[in-house]
């Protein structure tokens, strides 16, 4: 009894059918896409400079590459060993300059940094190959991790530093006995580049509000600066909000209140201690990775910069810090066909 | 009203540092005279050694072809990302300033074209708008043959370099009478000069010999006499460049019976625009060709004669071509070298050895067949490389 009744709707249906078949064969539909993604594998393979750095470093980068192995990145690794611990075992910084300036990308470890200097001088190595490659952002995107029970959830966050200035200037200097006088140096220029990384890392990233932290209440010249550059800047971008906050209060709120935070941009201290805080919240030095930028390259390290010298050899560290960055997050150089639809 | 003046004085102290026309600029006697700061330099948006771009799709085809430009960049390993804004006919004024924006603090776009009401008298161009609001007063459309497609000429090698910001796209119009309608041509000294010793640097540093003022100074006498009289001077300080000068409707007359004798052409904004989509006509149509527009801080490639294709739009035949060359173009700005070879060895080699040509060209392949072709063209020269 139900057939004849059917067959109207049947042949209606081939008819419609056929109708998307025609249509697809001739390709008049307007294509804006000559090639479908998932698209093949590049063939092509990629080098990056390795510093495995001390601590548990070399176990980590040890991890990376069994893993990069198993899933089949296309990368080859070219190792420079880098220490303040062993300065006769560690290559030259100019050679590893040089391999991550032709590079562009590099994996780092953590450099331990002596509490006394052996030869009176005031910059870490890390601060050296910062100033070296003028790796002026450092990223830390400070993500929850659904599996780990920690105090808040949900909290979604990037932490934007300015490294290469501000406190770290290594400028300090006796100028009376027992009076010591250390010198932040906040210039214009770098200010305002580090605000412009923000608001284009917050654009390109569809983020909606960038909070500038600061501390012009006290420091009204050098952090003002800091402060008045990011205003300016914001001008520029008036699809992202713009918000500022004084350095205390952010603590603050961030252990309070983390979700009503963004982007986040700091100058140096600030951020450095801001990106520690907020590694905490999430599940610690472990679970948090970091980047830094210079216009050329890009060096991925963890997020939160401790060695964790008391685990070497234990088993037990934390590989997703290192693993992070190159993972799930390939560094962004190198987004090829084919990697870079995952992300 | 007072936030955007606040912007524009923010804009003007703002100097990206990658720019092809700065280098050409930077002749003294000019810069004294701009009127901002170079004191202030404002970062071009490239980190860790990925670039951000703004790309305006526009109308008509331009769409399908930023997809295929899109395709092949992420063949290429390009290290640039996009930032899309649509505008088209009928976006708004708050859109349109949002792109004006954005290629500001990006520094640099591709773009495709946007169409222009004829009817309406409110709005202008958006296209002219958006140069004149950039600055981008040097249009440069460097028209070469391709040995394969059949054109009546097949050794034509020119640079058209067109004023983009004055002359008769001033934008103002009146009907002082009844009936009356008065339109005015701009020509400024300042503007003149700039764009003369830009097309003098250019043929220095292409090692061309030869530059043409394009002009009517015979009719116009003061206005194109200004523009005239300025590329006189400024050929003074390039003895080592021939200068001639011709005018626009014998340049027309001489360029499609003997276009050999050109070399590098200057001229005012309408002849520009008349003289380049001549030439373009002559190697082959509006397909092929590409054009940088320079200002002394931003740079927008599109494809050279500034068609939207509409008829041809959404229909798969339109030739990509000339859009794939302005992202070469855009690529060869950023110093991006490499790529920018890769890909226009891949479009050489579809259209003078494959012989992939679509219909404006006389071929029967489709949008897609050509693109396709130079991606596979791409994937045999990437299969071993270390980026």
């Amino acid at each position: 009894m139900m057939a004849p009744r059917l067959t109207p709707y049947l042949s209606r249906l081939s008819t419609l059918v056929n109708g998307i078949q025609s249509r697809s064969v001739h390709g008049i539909a307007p294509l804006t896409s000559a090639v479908q993604s998932p698209v093949t594998k590049p063939e092509g393979r990629t080098t990056a400079t390795l510093i495995p750095g001390d601590g548990v470093g070399p176990e980590l980068c040890q991890v990376v590459m069994d893993v990069f192995k198993s899933a089949g990145v296309p990368m080859d690794f070219e190792e420079r060993h880098l220490t303040e611990l062993y300065a006769r075992r560690s290559d030259t910084l100019e050679e590893v300059v040089e391999s991550i300036k032709r590079n562009g990308v590099c994996l780092k470890g953590i450099l331990a940094t002596p509490d006394h200097s052996s030869d009176g001088e005031l910059k870490t190595l890390n601060m050296k190959l910062r100033d070296e490659l003028d790796l002026y952002a450092n990223v830390v995107h400070v993500k929850s991790l659904p599996g780990l029970n920690v105090r808040h959830k949900n909290v979604n966050m990037v932490v934007i530093r300015e490294q290469t200035e501000g406190e770290y200037s290594a400028l300090e200097h006796e100028s009376v006995t027992g009076v010591v006088e250390c010198l932040k140096i906040m210039t214009r220029d770098k200010c305002r580049r580090i605000a412009k990384f923000a608001f284009d890392y917050a654009t390109k990233h569809g983020r909606k509000k960038v909070t500038a932290v600061h501390k012009a209440n006290i420091m009204k010249l050098g952090d003002g600066l800091f402060l008045r550059q990011c205003e300016e800047v914001s001008a520029m971008y008036p699809n992202v909000e713009f918000s500022n906050m004084i350095i205390d209060n952010c603590t603050m709120q961030m252990v309070s209140n983390p979700h009503q935070f963004d982007v986040l941009v700091l100058p140096n201290l600030y951020g450095n201690i801001v990106d520690n805080l907020a590694a905490g919240l999430v599940g610690g030095a472990g679970v948090v990775a970091g980047e830094s930028y210079s216009s050329k390259s890009v060096v991925f390290e963890p997020g939160a910069r401790h060695t964790f010298s008391e685990a070497v050899g234990k088993t037990h560290s934390h590989a997703p810090s290192l693993g992070q960055p190159t993972e799930p997050r390939q560094p962004p150089v190198l987004r090829q066909h084919g990697e870079g639809g995952r992300r | 009203m007072a936030s955007l003046t606040r912007t524009a004085r923010l804009f003007s102290q703002f100097r990206p540092v990658v720019h092809g026309a700065r280098a050409i600029i930077q002749a003294p006697n000019v810069s004294q005279r701009r009127s901002f700061t170079a004191s202030q330099p404002f970062p071009v948006a490239r980190y860790g050694g990925r670039y951000t771009v703004t790309i305006l799709p526009g109308d008509g085809i331009g769409p399908e072809m930023m997809g295929y430009v899109h395709d092949i960049f992420r063949y290429a390993g390009v290290p640039v990302d996009f930032e899309e804004i649509q505008i088209t006919k009928d976006s708004t004024e708050e859109e349109f300033d949002n792109a004006v924006i954005c290629i500001k603090r990006n520094g640099v776009a591709l773009k495709g074209s946007i169409e222009s009401k004829y009817g309406d008298v409110e709005g202008g161009s958006r296209n002219a708008q958006l140069r004149t609001q950039l600055d981008l007063f040097a249009n440069v459309l460097h028209c070469r043959s391709y040995p394969a497609v059949r054109s009546r000429y097949s050794d034509i090698d020119i640079v058209i370099i067109r004023e983009n910001t004055e002359g008769e796209y001033s934008m103002m119009e009146h009907e002082s009478v009844k009936g009356v309608i008065e339109s005015l041509k701009i020509i400024t000294r300042r503007g003149s000069e700039r764009v003369a010793r830009y097309a003098f640097e250019y043929a220095v540093k292409e090692g061309r010999k030869k530059v043409t003022a394009v002009h009517k100074a015979n009719i116009m006498k003061l206005s194109d006499g200004l523009f005239l009289e300025t590329c006189r001077n400024v050929a003074k300080e390039y003895p080592e460049i021939e200068f001639t000068d011709m005018i626009v409707d014998n340049t027309c007359m001489q360029l499609v019976s003997h276009p050999q004798q050109f070399d590098v052409m200057v001229m005012p904004n309408l002849y520009g625009n008349v003289v380049s989509n001549l030439v373009c006509g002559l190697v082959g149509g509006p397909g092929l060709l590409s054009g940088r527009n320079y200002g002394e801080h931003f740079a927008v490639f599109e494809p050279g004669t500034r068609n939207t294709g509409t008829t041809v739009a959404g229909r798969n035949i339109a030739n990509p071509v000339a859009m794939l060359n302005a992202s070469c173009d855009m690529l060869e700005h950023l110093e991006l070298n490499t790529h920018a070879e890769l890909i226009r060895n891949a479009i050489e080699k579809t259209v003078n050895i494959d012989l992939i040509h679509t219909a404006d060209l006389g071929g029967q392949a489709t949008s897609l067949d050509v693109v396709q072709n130079v991606i596979k063209e791409i994937q045999v020269n990437t299969k071993d490389n270390h980026w």
